[in-house]
């Protein structure tokens, strides 16, 4: 049976209606479902999937190789620009022709905002932007939402707090983008002034119609919050090294001012990698459920590589 | 055109484009990508009086006639342009400009790190309309937001 994800490239969480997500994380918990009786069927046998990272990455970049490896794909890739003919001073354009020539699945990221939507526009096989500069992260975001799901059973009615870099964090701004296909009772957009979320952002907001409040302290409605989703701060993206010291250290979530002052159940969501905005002291509490999160992005992006074929979940 | 018959005289054929906010009449023709090179006899009239704006800028240009999708570029930075069109010293259309859902290439995205700033890639920046009063348009690849004031400083 076709699916409507079938051949479509992912380029921003804006992209799927609440019912496609819907579908997605039903299709990751058939995922998880396989991997916990220790036999996942190798529904991408015979697919290519080229990993084209043009900027770092852990999590993501592995996750994306076992996702596709698990499901009998094979992965071809590079893990930075410096090891490509891009240090030959090729295009980003002819890097991506050659992959779209090479394989069936094309998942990219780079520093250039939009890179991944004129991948898309190059390439005949779907591309998945992995991040794109400080602009998107769909599949982060779709992560992070199917974590609430199993966390709370629903992503509706509840309080979010979004603390830190919401102007240059692309997690940040996709979870916020993605809140609006559901009906959180309310969004706090927690952030130091100069780093508050961009205009575009808070623009899908008011136009969702969704409630939402911009904060500078945590301390002021932790007490409120059932999912704080905590960023670092995107230091490699600052334009001006003085306005990152400036910021540098303005904001940490620590185990004292959780115990003191949150509801029993908040739970602690971070893309990772994390630096020194979360106490290293909450890893192993209750709160913290940031690595169940990046647990769950291995059967996430599984079923999101398997729908993106066409294949059957 | 009553300010500007002692500056100009009238044309033949060709397009008249009036009520240019006072000072853009030259961005205008950058829009429209006439340069003077094209031989076309080009009129200029800045900062005349005018009961609508106060001020304003008018250009004359013989032997050509626009395209609505000429035009309608023009909207962005002149949106209460009027457009005339005159063929033997006779005004045969009127067009009011309209600002298009699409602006591709006119305009050069303000982020450094917009795929379309990136050199020697085969991409042409486009910017989508968001609201046209008061203008806002949006980078269709970074997602940045332009608004009116910005738009001037802009053109390629």
């Amino acid at each position: 049976m076709p699916t409507p994800f079938k051949g479509r490239d992912v380029i921003s969480i804006l992209d799927f209606s609440r019912e496609e997500l819907e579908s997605l994380f039903d299709a990751a918990d058939k995922m998880a479902h396989f991997m916990r009786r220790g036999y996942v069927p190798k529904l991408l046998t015979d697919q290519i999937v080229s990993l084209a990272f043009f900027e770092p990455s852990t999590r993501t970049r592995l996750s994306f190789e076992l996702a596709a490896k698990r499901l009998g794909a094979v992965t071809i890739g590079f893990a930075s620009e410096e090891s490509t003919s891009v240090a030959k001073q090729e295009s980003f354009a002819d890097t991506i022709r050659m992959l779209d020539a090479y394989s069936d699945i094309i998942i990219v990221r780079h520093r250039y905002e939009g890179a991944a939507l004129f991948a898309a526009e190059l390439a005949e096989s779907p591309v998945i932007n992995a991040g794109d500069g400080r602009q998107h992260h769909p599949t982060q975001a779709m992560v992070d939402l199917y974590t609430v799901t199993k966390l709370f059973g629903t992503v509706d009615g509840l309080v979010y707090g979004v603390l830190g870099d919401l102007r240059y964090s692309r997690a940040a701004s996709s979870f916020i983008l993605g809140l609006t296909r559901f009906k959180p009772s309310k969004i706090y957009l927690i952030s130091p002034p100069l780093l508050k979320p961009r205009p575009e952002v808070k623009m899908v907001l008011d136009r969702a119609g969704v409630r939402y409040e911009e904060v500078e302290a945590l301390r002021d409605v932790i007490h409120e919050l059932d999912v704080l989703y905590v960023v670092r701060i995107q230091r490699e993206r600052f334009p001006d090294p003085e306005e990152y010291e400036r910021v540098k250290g303005s904001y940490k979530v620590t185990l004292r001012l959780v115990e003191e002052r949150a509801k029993e159940s908040l739970k602690i969501l971070h893309p990772l990698p994390k630096v020194d905005e979360v106490d290293p002291a909450l890893d192993n509490s209750k709160y913290a459920a940031y690595f169940e999160e990046a647990r769950l992005a291995i059967p996430l992006r599984m079923a999101l590589l398997a729908l993106i074929s066409g294949v059957e979940v | 055109m009553e300010e500007d018959r002692l500056l100009v005289r009238r044309i033949r054929n060709g397009t008249v484009i009036d009520h240019i906010p006072a000072g853009r009449a030259l961005l205008v023709l950058r829009i429209l990508g006439i340069t003077g090179a094209e031989g076309y006899r080009v009129a200029v009239v800045m900062n005349v009086e005018s009961r609508k704006l106060g001020r304003k800028d008018i250009v004359k240009i013989e032997d050509r006639m626009l395209e609505r999708s000429e035009v309608d570029k023009i909207a962005l930075i002149a949106p209460q342009a009027t457009i005339n069109i005159v063929k033997d010293y006779k005004v045969v259309e009127k067009l009011k400009v309209r600002l298009p859902e699409k602006i591709k290439g006119i305009l050069r995205c303000p982020n450094p790190t917009c795929i379309t700033r990136k050199e020697r890639e085969p991409i042409e920046p486009e910017f989508l309309k968001v609201s046209e009063k008061p203008l806002l348009l949006q980078c269709k690849y970074c997602g940045t937001l332009v608004g009116e004031e910005e738009v001037p400083g802009l053109i390629v």
